[in-house]
């Protein structure tokens, strides 16, 4: 008992205009919330992509972020010594005990942001091979020159090779740039950390990274710390987890706030879809009335109107999306309030976006063609044979 | 002969802003099968409604229909639906053909309410169109035919389940003579050759002499 699909497919080339005016304002929709979902993706995984699963670091339990944090120089030769630990040729500790700061600098789009600064031991360059010079040279340790991050390079006056920056009282020459395959290091800007410590006058680490011997050692390392009664107040974490927990409330706010604005927005789709669906069942209701003269049932009635919004929604779903998808080629760079430091990322697409998104648009037509798909269906045939 | 449609004193009353408005009062009528029926009547009394009624597409506020042995007065919504797809074919002053589907589909529509298959509904549906004299047309939208044209498209639509009566709500009303005429002479050969019994409607005196039975109402009543 199923009015013909054709029937349905048809009315929409009869009526191109409203159907693509309402097409429109649902792919506009689901645009705007796939671009949200993409951008808190984007940042899940720029970060997620930032550590590695072979480093532990070790921060402040009370710390918030890596510049909340405060490491002593004592607590870092006894983190040091903990066994574990993977050792260099030397035979010492890969480990990098890092101060981590965040400064001001002009953005080429103008306005100050703040700028994270990290300090690193010669090990940093072995926990982190992603890092790799793309441009200029390597800073030499005992100097006060800096390597900086490609985003930073890009988005920051004045950070190309041969630039300067001013901070902690003295000139730092950026004699170098770098990419680290897209995570989060390249917002950041790499020194040596016996340097920063000399100019700030700070004897404390912010973080401790280190290299596990195995990828077995960390059950003992944590333990080693619940044990020892100087390591109390620190805890040590997987990099890649670490970094990845220090997206999840930026990602978390994009989401719910994009996920709010976006179903505001919806409320006008829905409103267009609804709008457009009476006027179909308004324009057809003497065809409504002959359908079911002619048999056609109400259920066959609803259903018809019903597929003919979730068709509309579902392909203005799929132009939302697919306008959506060519941000994936847009990076964007701006404040990452777990850090408070500048963060780059990319639009990021993942299945569950798509499915999300589909799903959004479908819901949509579903609840904008509902009412007047209803409405159709309990017309009385008399009546609406008599609309003419 | 059997009666193909037994009215028993039937009344209708539409409710209209909380003060119902009667429209039949206690109309009886009794149609033997392969009759061909013209309703006559001023514009408001009752024409339409009692033919809705005999059709299954509104229901008595009193009385009892039987169409064809059954009685379709205490007929389920869905039963009815379906009693009308197999029973009655429908033809209106305006055709209310779908403007989206071919003269070809449209015919083909009240047939896939049907447990035919495709190659049985094309058959039949051609079947149709021949008899309205309109096989060269199947593919042409409704847009693209003259009214007459349409109104014998929608005449095929009726015939094509084979039903055993047919409704035809001033099937002229819009059409010119010579179309009109036409459109007669196929009701007359559905009535004489296919032996459909045949309720219409009509202001047209001349559509009514070519039917075997005229009857009036006037203000709801069904005159002697
Ligand atoms: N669905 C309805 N709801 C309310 N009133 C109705 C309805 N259908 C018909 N009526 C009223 O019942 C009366 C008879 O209507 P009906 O359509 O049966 O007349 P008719 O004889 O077919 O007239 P016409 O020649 O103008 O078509 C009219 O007063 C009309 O307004
Ligand atoms: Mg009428």
């Amino acid at each position: 008992m199923k009015i013909p699909f054709k029937y349905i497919l048809r009315n929409f080339w009869a009526r191109r205009l409203t159907t693509s005016i309402t097409l429109g304002g649902v792919a506009l929709v689901v645009f705007v919330f796939a671009a949200v979902l993409m951008m808190a993706y984007g940042v899940n995984k720029t970060l997620a992509s930032t550590g590695s699963e072979e480093n532990v670091i070790v921060t402040r339990k009370s710390s918030q972020g890596e510049i909340t944090s405060i490491i002593d120089r004592e607590t870092a030769n006894i983190i040091y010594a903990l066994p574990g630990i993977a050792k260099g040729s030397d035979g010492k500790p890969l480990a990098s005990g890092e101060p981590v700061v965040v400064i001001n600098l002009n953005k080429k789009s103008g306005g100050l942001s703040n700028v994270t600064v990290r300090a690193v031991a010669p090990p940093a360059f072995i926990l982190r091979p992603q890092v790799k010079l793309k441009e200029g040279r390597m800073f030499k340790f005992g100097s006060r020159e800096l390597i900086v991050g490609t985003s930073i390079a890009q988005n920051f006056e004045g950070a190309s090779v041969g630039g300067t920056v001013k901070f902690a009282g003295d000139q730092w020459t950026i004699v170098g740039i770098f990419d680290a395959n897209g995570g989060g290091f390249e917002s950041e800007m790499w020194g040596d950390a016996e340097q920063l410590l000399a100019a700030f006058n700070r004897s404390s680490y912010s973080t401790i990274t280190f290299k596990l011997a195995n990828p077995d050692a960390f059950d003992g390392i944590q333990s080693a710390f619940a044990k020892e009664p100087r390591l109390q107040q620190f805890e040590p974490k997987i990099e890649k987890k670490y970094f990845e927990e220090q997206s999840e409330m930026m990602a978390t706010f994009i989401r719910i706030l994009g996920i709010f604005i976006t179903v505001i927005f919806s409320a006008g789709a829905i409103i267009g879809a609804m709008i457009t669906m009476y006027g179909a069942v308004a324009n057809r209701t003497v065809e409504v009335g002959t359908l079911r003269a002619l048999g056609f049932r109400r259920s066959s009635v609803l259903i018809a109107f019903l597929i003919e919004s979730l068709i509309i929604s579902f392909f203005g779903g799929c132009i939302g999306l697919l306008l959506a998808s060519s941000l994936q080629f847009v990076k964007i760079s701006t404040l990452n309030f777990s850090s408070f430091a500048e963060l780059a990322f990319s639009f990021a697409l993942s299945p569950s976006i798509i499915i999300n998104s589909l799903i959004f648009a479908l819901i949509m037509g579903f609840v904008g063609g509902f009412l007047p798909a209803i409405h159709a269906a309990r017309l009385k045939i008399v009546n609406a044979l008599r609309a003419s | 002969m059997a009666n193909a449609i037994t009215i028993e004193s039937v009344s209708k009353t539409y409710q209209r802003d909380k003060m119902s408005v009667p429209v039949l009062n206690n109309v009886s009528l009794e149609i033997p099968e392969g009759e061909f029926i013209a309703l006559m009547g001023p514009s408001g009394s009752g024409k339409t409604t009692l033919l809705n009624l005999i059709a299954g597409i509104d229901r008595p506020t009193k009385g009892r229909i039987l169409v064809g042995g059954t009685d379709i007065s205490t007929l389920s919504e869905t039963s009815l639906a379906k009693w009308r797809s197999s029973k009655v074919g429908f033809i209106f002053q305006f055709y209310n053909l779908i403007p989206v589907l071919t003269a070809f589909e449209n015919v083909e529509l009240p047939l896939t309410l049907t447990k035919l298959t495709k190659a049985e509904r094309k058959r039949q549906v051609e079947l149709a169109l021949q008899v309205v004299g309109l096989s060269d047309r199947m593919n042409h939208y409704p847009k693209q035919l003259s009214g007459g044209q349409e109104q014998r498209v929608a005449i095929a639509r009726a015939i094509a389940s084979d039903p055993s009566i047919i409704v035809a709500d001033e099937p002229t009303g819009d059409l010119d003579k010579k179309s009109a005429d036409e459109i007669m002479t196929l009701l007359t050969r559905l009535n004489k050759e296919f032996h459909k019994t045949i309720v219409m409607v009509t202001h047209d005196p001349s559509a009514a002499d070519r039917a075997t039975l005229v009857r009036h109402l006037e203000k709801g009543d069904l005159l002697g």
